[in-house]
């Protein structure tokens, strides 16, 4: 008996890879496409969905799932993770193969980048070999003539034998006639004669052979010709897949696979090569013949296209100015958040205070009873209001420029400056972009993690993730920063207070780097695997959508979280600062039983409780601080930062505390999201735990040295 | 009259074709991928500050390879036509 595959394979395989489509007559068509090619672009202008997109290789991971309408037919895309090839077994590879080898997408658009586009024919041959129904988006053909690149898509498409869109993702040109293009593909109506890659003739008469034995055991479903190629090359992994996503006997496909061996063995004898020879000649076929397509394709009327790009990393990557700039454009990004959060700031907090009294007097009028209004008007609102007041400013001033160094390409310059230094650490060199992932949130940050395929290096780069500052708790550090060290008045005061916060990063990365040492050499260890990093071409960034993108969806995203988890806080503070046993409030007693240790550490019990109560959200370790002081003092208007630091001296604060607190609030355990995230991308509560206890100890350990330090030398 | 040197070895902004490459795992697939077969043109563009990686252009991309990767790549440098 032949092995069978379910005969409604659609709906099969469909559950697999979870898609859901909204009927069964939708039309389903993957994207896939080398990384960094505007593949999440293209999935946002067609489903008008919002994935994450930036100038760096590999941040499409997992497979996003949207849906669009077109003259009336309904369309269920998938994203694929980027790859560079089929055939070589990377996560992402085995997922982009699996899913369109066996789950059945009616048509792949395979988004390619115009401006290097023979790299991508690679994908895109190997594709086509899987699949008939591709349509080849031939993106960013804005760059590319900007480059001075010219494409004859017609006569590509007629090499190809399948048909070609012309796009520039980011403005939505070509999209409608993407749709149509893929529209006529899945309901057959346009002549696909796909391009046959040339093997030399012993692959192509084992081939044939292999096909033969397809023949009697798989069902004709599937790709015969690409899987007899695919078999011969010896790919483990796919073997592995067609039992997992097939109905098969496992006895009769072993069967199969000796066979397949059998006839390699035979051909390799017979032609006298080995094994790597014949890996290599299939591979060398696919790659020249990308390679003759795009010299007949490809009109470059320049001779240097990529001048511009190459003097720009000869100075942002050169040995002598590499690190510098990328300090100094660190600097100047929180110099500008600093120096323009500054004003807004003060004007929403003092309205803010307008408003809280404004309530109380409504709370009067109703005569609500003081808990009430202490409750939600003391507790909550007021959390709310600093919340707001000191995140918003700095947020909306640095996602949008962080967004802009991302868009432009800058990230993998990063990786690339710092690689070394991470190599030295027994790290991956991709964990330099998900650190920088980290200072916009360590949940985002974990997450992209996923680019490091090699599971240790992942492990490192999630658990040390958190020793970079993040959006969240920048504030803090510029607030002490600001308060503490550069005092709140004097013309550099926002220079010092940059440079405090600069130090405070580079010490971040320090530690990060020494922590994954560490953990190389003890409960993860190993060597660094192998590391090949793309610099994509640099890409002139949209500034006004950046803006507009950055602040609704990150902005305003992250601020939604922390008020969420604010306005709760807010209530519970208050409550513990109001129920009070044997006149002390529990507060307090918690505060006072923390203290002597905190004291050691170089901070005080109200300090500590305020990280710990902290943990759902680094946000409202401030508020929460300012409360706890507020509540045993006479309560005062906090309407600038002068009166903040009148508050913290009032309560024994001195440059140390500030110091040390600032140096906690870098090392200390990850936000609950954060630790949710690690949860659950790693699957496992030993790793979280790590994550958790490893940054703590590491606080302690350095506000201990720190504090007793000065102490000793008695400053 | 033309001379083999490891990937690692050649000079700034010099360019050379790949003659082989001597990794036999996951390293070997993955330049391969990259389009790094036989006879394919490289040029050693530049040099992270702190020596290693280089980047190099192959095939229209720019791609940083550590010297534990590159130590495996064959190029054989053209002389003077
Ligand atoms: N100029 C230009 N930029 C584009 C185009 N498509 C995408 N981009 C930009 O290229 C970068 C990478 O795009 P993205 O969609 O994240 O790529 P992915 O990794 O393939 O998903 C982003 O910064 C996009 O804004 C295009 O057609 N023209």
């Amino acid at each position: 008996m032949g092995l069978t595959k379910q005969s409604t394979g659609i709906s099969v395989a469909s559950n697999v890879f979870n898609i859901e489509k909204n009927s069964d007559d939708d039309i389903v068509i993957a994207l896939a496409g080398n990384p960094n090619t505007g593949k999440s672009t293209i999935f946002n202008s067609l489903t008008g969905l919002k994935q994450h997109t930036g100038n760096w290789p590999g941040k499409t991971v997992t497979n996003a799932q949207g849906y669009y309408n077109y003259n009336n037919q309904e369309y269920t895309v998938v994203d694929l993770p980027g790859t560079y090839s089929l055939l070589s077994n990377s996560l992402e590879e085995e997922i982009a193969r699996d899913f369109i080898c066996f789950g059945n997408p009616d048509v792949v658009v395979v988004v390619s980048d115009a401006t290097c586009l023979e790299r991508n024919l690679n994908l895109a041959l190997q594709i086509i070999e899987l699949k008939k129904e591709v349509v080849l988006c031939v993106n960013l053909i804005d760059e590319a003539s900007r480059k001075k690149i010219k494409i004859d898509t017609n006569k590509l498409s007629e090499l190809l034998g399948v048909p070609i869109v012309g796009t520039n993702a980011r403005e939505g040109l070509g999209i409608e006639e993407l749709k149509k293009c893929v529209e006529k593909t899945a309901l057959g109506k346009v002549n696909i004669n796909p391009i046959k890659v040339n093997y030399e003739n012993y692959i192509e008469e084992s081939i044939n052979e292999i096909e033969e034995e397809i023949y009697k055991t798989l069902d004709k479903n599937i790709n015969s010709y690409w899987l007899a190629l695919h078999l011969l090359n010896e790919n483990k992994s796919l073997e592995e897949s067609i039992k997992k996503y097939n109905d098969i006997d496992n006895y009769e496909f072993d069967l199969l696979i000796s066979k397949v061996e059998n006839i390699r063995n035979n051909i390799l004898k017979e032609c006298n090569i080995t094994k790597l020879e014949l890996k290599d000649s299939i591979v060398s076929s696919i790659i020249t013949k990308a390679e003759s397509i795009s010299k007949e394709v490809v009109k470059s009327q320049t001779k240097e296209m990529h001048s511009f790009d190459r003097k720009l990393d000869n100075v942002l990557t050169s040995r002598l100015f590499g690190i510098p700039i990328m300090i100094g454009l660190l600097g100047i990004i929180f110099w500008i958040t600093i120096k323009g959060a500054n004003y807004p700031s003060a004007v929403l907090s003092s309205m803010f205070n307008m408003l809280e009294g404004q309530l109380t007097l409504a709370f009067n009028y109703i005569n609500a009873p003081d808990w009430l209004h202490g409750m939600l008007v003391l507790g909550m609102f007021r959390t709310l209001g600093w919340v707001i007041s000191v995140m918003l400013p700095p947020m909306a001033i640095f996602f949008p420029i962080f967004t802009l160094m991302e868009d432009l390409g800058y990230l993998p310059r990063v990786a690339f400056n710092l690689d070394y230094y991470f190599k030295k650490a027994c790290a991956h060199g991709k964990q330099a972009l998900t650190m920088c992932m980290g200072f916009g949130c360590n949940a985002a940050g974990v997450v992209a993690c996923r680019i490091i395929d090699s599971p240790r290096e992942r492990l490192i780069a999630i658990i040390t993730n958190n020793f970079v500052p993040c959006n969240g708790r920048f504030p803090t550090l510029i607030a002490l920063a600001t308060i503490f060290i550069a005092g709140t008045h004097g013309r550099f005061s926002s220079i010092k207070a940059t440079l405090a916060i600069l130090l405070a990063i580079v010490l971040g990365v320090y530690i990060t780097l020494l922590i994954s040492r560490l953990l190389s050499k003890t409960i993860l260890k190993g060597m660094p695997t192998s590391f090949i990093l793309e610099l994509p071409p640099y890409r002139k960034p949209q500034v006004g959508k950046i803006i507009v993108r950055s602040i609704f969806d990150r902005t305003l995203f992250v601020l939604g979280r922390a008020v969420m988890i604010a306005a709760p806080a807010g209530i519970v503070i208050w409550v513990m600062q109001n129920v009070a046993i044997n006149d002390i409030s529990i507060l307090s007693y918690c505060a006072n039983f923390l203290n002597p240790f905190a004291q050691m550490i170089g901070l005080d019990g109200y300090i500590l409780m305020a990280f710990i109560l902290g943990l759902p959200a680094n946000e409202i370790v401030i508020p929460i601080l300012i409360m706890s002081y507020m509540s045993k003092g006479a309560l005062i208007e906090l309407e600038s930062l002068t009166e903040l630091r009148t508050l913290f001296v009032n309560n024994g604060w001195t440059w140390l505390t500030a110091v040390c607190t600032m140096l906690f609030s870098l090392n200390h355990f990850p936000c609950g999201t954060t630790l949710f995230t690690i949860y659950k991308e790693t699957g496992s509560k030993k790793w979280t735990w790590y994550s958790f206890i490893i940054p703590t100890i590491t606080g302690i350990i350095v506000c201990f040295i720190v504090a007793q330090t000065v102490r000793l030398l008695g400053f | 009259m033309s001379k083999l040197i490891t990937l690692n070895n050649l000079p700034l902004g010099e360019k050379g074709r790949v003659f082989k490459i001597t990794d036999k795992g996951t390293t070997r697939r993955r330049l391969l991928d990259l389009g790094l077969v036989k006879n394919t043109l490289v040029k050693s563009l530049h040099v992270s500050p702190a020596g290693d990686p280089t980047a190099y252009e192959i095939r229209g991309a720019v791609i940083a390879l550590r010297e534990e990767e590159s130590q495996y790549i064959l190029i054989k440098i053209e002389g003077e036509e």
